[in-house]
């Protein structure tokens, strides 16, 4: 079972509940994979300490120009529909970071003179905790595309971790890398707060799953602050509520401190319980 | 006229909250741009009409024409992204999958596959609270391209300020150090980086500001709810010193943003006297004062 922990606004807890579930779950004998998968900023490795057990370097295809054999015809650059080639009257030049890897200058050069070559856009790390694995994706500072590496990220996954249930902590917004962090998942947690940017962000996210055909189930975290208006709007949707987190300065201290916190704080630990027994009714 | 980008790395540090009260503040001398295209959120706090929208389009959608089309399976064959599939004995393109990369399009033996031209969002230009004018949009649900909308959102944003002489662009980024986030620091002139007193806080400030080096960037950093965490502040501050980054406000760690939010009004709006509202007025009037002095 693959589930994902989703969000449209940032800071509202993803992070915080994935690393605690995952943790809870494997603690009550569940078998158990995290992944992080917010590759630009990826941050459950501050609340789980494992030690490293396998890392590779991620890649994406890019072309690289052989002139050998060149002729200069600017196909290449007739098909990019992204500009990353430009073809002058003596030279090729591929701008990387503009490149979706899509093989059309490659597969139809005549001369296959721009072969694909791996390019590095940032690393897999797996980490080996006590009773669960966690395997971070990391981007490259300076790389635009994050989709890439999530998509490879959800792969080491799925052909390491047969049988188990995954954790996908996903980035946050609505946009192409939360997309590729849900769109294979069986269910998606929304984590919100009771607060206007938190409902206007929670219906983009709601909106975005329904388009992925997705089934959805919403956290509210901070629950107490704010108002009722994330309450009203999943009851008006039929969207179930699975728990809703107290809010807590401690947990906010907790979790400055990288710390878990269902095994510090009660009322936290009943929200990752009601999670954990919301989970097994969707199986 | 100077472009302000407030950015944070981590998400839910503040930056909307601190970018709507600069803009409260400045009034009609500012033009405010919402980058954060994919949750944009700040028109509730400054009260935005949504004045005028305008469809953005951006990227492609390949379309087969199952009348042309012999289903000799071609196309699928070059498609890197499993975006072609057989249905029922009919090829068929998956929308969300396709990168409208023209690859099938262009090997296509019978020409049944039309490329066309997507709505990626919309873009808004809103009379906003103080007489001023925000540019702001929405991403198209399951869209591609935000890079792109965040680069029209600004554009927009600055031939606006342009036009009718504006002294400062504000402009709300997007949490990350991706490619939307990368397109709304172009043209800054400085970045002001909102972070909190936590281990990811700080995690996430140091990539951002690796990524802020690349472009030679200049910074100043607001640190809030300092107090959650003494030491991490410390060790932040600490940081920021070996970088050379000046940290200009440390907000205490307080629910009265989030009551301004349900009110739906920045934080400088609500409360003007309070403590924090003082800071933030200090901070702004500083990074003017920082911009001023830079030629």
């Amino acid at each position: 079972m693959k589930i994902t922990i989703a969000s449209g606004k940032g800071g509202t807890g993803k992070t915080t509940v994935s690393s605690n579930l995952t943790a809870y779950l494997a603690e009550h004998g569940k078998s158990v994979v995290l992944t992080d998968l917010d590759v630009e900023e990826p941050n459950s490795g501050l609340f789980i300490h494992g030690k490293i057990k396998y890392d590779q370097i991620a890649n994406k295809m890019v072309p690289h120009w052989d002139s050998t054999d060149c002729t200069y015809c600017g196909d290449c650059a007739n098909v990019c529909n992204f500009n990353a080639i430009v073809a002058l009257s003596d030279e090729i030049i591929i701008h990387p970071e503009l490149c979706h890897s899509c093989y059309a200058c490659s597969e139809l050069c005549p001369t296959n003179s721009l072969p694909m070559m791996p390019e590095r856009i940032g690393e897999i790390k797996v980490f080996e905790t006590e009773n669960f694995d966690f395997v971070e994706g990391r981007l490259d500072i300076g790389q635009e595309m994050a989709v890439p590496l999530i998509g490879q990220n959800i792969d080491y996954v799925d052909e390491n971790y047969d049988g188990y249930i995954k954790l996908l902590d996903a980035p946050p917004g609505t946009s192409c890398p939360v997309i590729e962090a849900s769109r294979e998942s069986d269910f998606v947690i929304l984590i919100t707060e009771p607060t206007p940017f938190g409902l206007n962000d929670l219906k983009l996210a709601v909106e975005t799953m329904k388009v992925l055909d997705k089934k959805i189930g919403v956290i509210i975290n901070r629950y107490g602050i704010g108002n009722n208006s994330i309450e009203e709007y999943c009851k008006d949707e039929n969207i179930p509520i699975i728990t809703k987190i107290n809010n807590d300065k401690a947990v906010a201290q907790c979790y400055s401190r990288g710390e878990l916190i269902y095994t510090q704080i009660e009322h936290f630990k009943n929200s990752i319980e009601e999670i954990a027994k919301f989970l097994e009714g969707i199986r | 006229m100077k472009e302000i980008v407030v950015i944070s790395g981590k998400g839910g540090t503040g930056k909307t909250s601190i970018s709507a009260s600069f803009a409260y503040l400045e009034g009609s001398n500012a033009v405010v741009a919402d980058c954060d295209v994919d949750a944009a959120n700040m028109h509730i706090l400054l009260d935005a009409d949504f004045a005028k929208q305008e469809d953005f389009f951006s990227g492609e959608l390949a379309i087969i024409d199952e009348e042309k089309c012999t289903n000799c399976g071609k196309c699928e064959e070059v498609c890197r992204f499993d975006a072609i599939e057989l249905k029922n004995g009919q090829y068929v393109v998956d929308k969300i999958s396709c990168e409208g990369c023209w690859y099938c399009s262009r090997v296509c033996p019978k020409d049944a596959i039309t490329m066309v031209k997507q709505k990626a969002g919309d873009l808004f230009v809103s009379n906003i609270k103080n007489n001023s004018t925000m540019v702001h949009a929405k991403l198209g649900f399951a869209a591609e391209n935000s890079g792109k909308l965040v680069a029209k959102v600004k554009q927009e944003a600055k031939i606006f300020a342009l036009k009718n002489d504006k002294e400062f662009i504000i402009t709300d980024g997007s949490p990350g150090i991706g490619c939307p986030v990368i397109s709304s620091l172009s043209g800054a002139n400085l970045v002001v980086l909102v972070t909190e007193a936590t281990v990811s806080g700080l995690h996430d400030l140091k990539r951002v500001i690796k990524l802020l080096k690349t472009f030679s960037l200049k910074a100043v950093c607001i640190i809030n709810k300092y107090d959650l965490n003494a030491n991490m502040s410390k060790n932040i501050e600490e940081y920021l010193d070996t970088e050379n980054i000046k940290v200009i406000s440390k907000l205490h760690y307080n629910e009265i943003f989030t009551h301004a939010l349900v009110e739906a009004k920045p934080i400088v709006e609500y409360s003007a006297e309070c403590e924090i509202s003082t800071l933030i007025q200090e901070s702004w009037n500083e990074i003017k004062n920082i911009i001023k002095d830079k030629k």
